[in-house]
C-alpha cells in the first residue's frame, strides 16, 4: 500500500495530460506541429502506463494500468488541474505545456535517485523524453510571445490564464511527505524556485511579463476536478466501459 | 566454449538479427536496445529496454525475438523489458552509425544540455549530400526517435535519429 497513491497521482498528471493533448490530433495548426503534439502525447502515455501499473503493484489490490484508466471514476483521479483544462487555443496549449513538461522535467530528475527501483527507471527515461517537450514548447512561447501583435497579445492571454493553475504543481501534502520521508518521491514544494528561474528565462526571451501570483485554484490531489474534467474522462473510458476486456 | 555459453552465444545471435520495425535498417543489438541473454536449459529470457517508455514498437521487437529465438531451436522464450539504465543515443556504434547514413538517416550527434533549457542542437549534415548547411523542419518525426530535416544545399528531405542522452 505504501507509495501507491503518490505513484498514483504521477501516473494520472500524466495520463490526462496525454489524454488532453490527443484532442489536437488532425486539429493542429500544421502536420509538424500534429505530429509534435502526438508524439508528446505518446510519451506521457507511455509514463502513464507504467507509472500506474507500479501505482497498482504498490496497492497490492490487483488493480492493473488498465483497471486504474478505465475503471475509476472522476473524483478517483488525483492529477493537478492544470493538465484537465480545456485546450483553448494553441497558444493556451503551449503555455500548459511549458509549465507542466518544465515542472516534469525538473521533478523526473529528482525521481532518478527513487528508492523504488521501478520509479527510479522510469524517471531515469522519461527526465530524458522531457527534455524535447520542453524545447518545443519554449520554441512555440518565445516564437508567439516575441511574434506580431496579435499573437503577442493571444500568447500572453494564455499565460496569465492558466497562470493561477501552475501553484498546485508545487503544494506539499500528506502523500507527498510520507514519499518525500520514504526517500520514494520528493516534496514538490522544492521544485518551485527552480522551475521558476526556468519559466523567467522563457517569458524574458519571449518578451512577456511573467503574471503576478494570486488566485491559487487547487483541489484535483483531492480528487475534486473542474467542470471539464467530467467531458474528458467520459471520452477516455467510454470504449473501455462499453466493451470490457476488449482487445485488438 | 562449453556447451552452455555456446547456447547462450547462439541465443543471443539469434536475437540479434531482429530488426527494429521503426527503423529497418538497424536491429536491436545495433540500436543497442538488446541487453542480455540468458539461456535455462531450453528456456530463454532476453532483456530489452525500450528507447521511448511508449514506443509502440516494443511489442512487434518482443514477439519478432520470441520468434527468433524459438527459430533458433529454443524451447520457451520470455522477453523482459528493464528500463535502467536508460538507453542513450551513445549506446549506438560506429556502424550502426554508418549504416543510418547509408539509409538516408542522419545518425545523432552529440546531446543538449539539459538544464534549465535545451540548448539549439548542432545541424547534422546532410546524409545525402554532406552539405552542413540543413534546416529543421520539425523536431518530432514520424517516430517517436526521429526529426524531420532538409538540407539547404541539395534540397532532399532526410530524417534524423535524434539525440537522447
Amino acid at each position: 500500500m505504501k507509495g501507491a497513491a503518490y505513484l498514483l497521482r504521477l501516473g494520472d498528471d500524466a495520463l490526462i495530460a496525454a489524454q488532453r493533448m490527443m484532442q489536437w490530433c488532425t486539429r493542429a495548426p500544421s502536420i509538424e506541429d500534429d505530429v509534435a503534439l502526438a508524439n508528446i502525447a505518446l510519451d506521457l502515455l507511455g509514463q502513464a502506463r507504467l507509472l500506474l501499473g507500479r501505482a497498482g503493484e504498490l496497492e497490492g489490490a490487483g488493480r492493473d494500468e488498465d483497471a486504474l484508466a478505465m475503471r475509476r471514476d472522476e473524483h478517483e483521479f488525483h492529477n493537478v488541474l492544470l493538465v484537465e483544462l480545456d485546450n483553448g487555443d494553441f497558444a493556451v496549449s503551449v503555455a500548459k505545456l511549458l509549465c507542466f513538461s518544465l515542472y516534469q522535467r525538473l521533478l523526473y530528475e529528482r525521481l532518478s535517485a527513487s528508492a523504488d527501483a521501478v520509479l527510479a527507471g522510469v524517471a531515469q527515461k522519461a527526465a530524458k523524453e522531457t527534455v524535447y517537450h520542453v524545447d518545443y514548447a519554449a520554441g512555440w512561447v518565445v516564437r508567439l510571445g516575441d511574434g506580431t501583435t496579435e499573437s503577442a497579445a493571444r500568447m500572453l492571454s494564455a499565460v496569465e490564464e492558466i497562470w493561477p493553475y501552475t501553484s498546485e504543481l508545487f503544494a506539499d501534502d500528506e502523500v507527498s511527505s510520507a514519499a518525500a520521508a520514504d526517500g520514494l518521491g520528493i516534496a514538490p514544494s522544492t521544485l518551485r524556485e527552480p522551475w521558476s528561474q526556468a519559466v523567467d528565462e522563457v517569458l524574458a526571451e519571449a518578451r512577456l511579463p511573467r503574471p503576478p501570483d494570486g488566485w491559487r485554484p487547487a483541489g484535483g490531489r483531492a480528487g475534486a476536478h473542474t467542470e471539464a474534467f467530467g467531458y474528458l474522462v467520459g471520452e477516455m473510458q467510454v470504449l473501455h466501459r462499453a466493451h470490457p476486456g476488449a482487445s485488438w | 566454449m562449453n556447451a552452455a555459453s555456446s547456447a547462450q552465444g547462439t541465443a543471443w545471435a539469434a536475437a540479434a538479427t531482429v530488426a527494429d520495425p521503426e527503423l529497418p535498417v538497424l536491429t536491436i543489438a545495433e540500436l543497442g536496445i538488446l541487453r542480455q541473454v540468458e539461456v535455462d536449459g531450453s528456456r530463454v529470457t532476453v532483456t530489452v529496454t525500450p528507447t521511448y517508455l511508449g514506443c509502440p514498437a516494443m511489442d512487434v521487437i518482443a514477439a519478432g525475438i520470441v520468434a527468433a529465438v524459438q527459430a533458433a531451436g529454443f524451447g520457451p522464450v520470455e522477453v523482459v523489458r528493464s528500463l535502467s539504465p536508460a538507453w542513450t543515443t551513445a549506446w549506438l556504434g560506429a556502424q550502426a552509425r554508418e549504416k543510418l547514413l547509408a539509409a538516408g538517416i542522419a545518425p545523432p550527434g552529440p546531446g543538449p544540455r539539459l538544464l534549465p533549457l535545451p540548448t539549439r542542437r548542432e545541424a547534422p549534415p546532410c546524409p545525402r549530400c554532406g552539405a552542413a548547411a540543413t534546416t529543421e523542419l520539425s523536431r518530432f518525426g514520424a517516430a517517436a526517435c526521429m526529426a524531420l530535416w532538409r538540407c539547404t544545399g541539395c534540397g532532399e528531405p532526410f530524417e534524423h535519429l535524434k539525440e537522447h542522452c
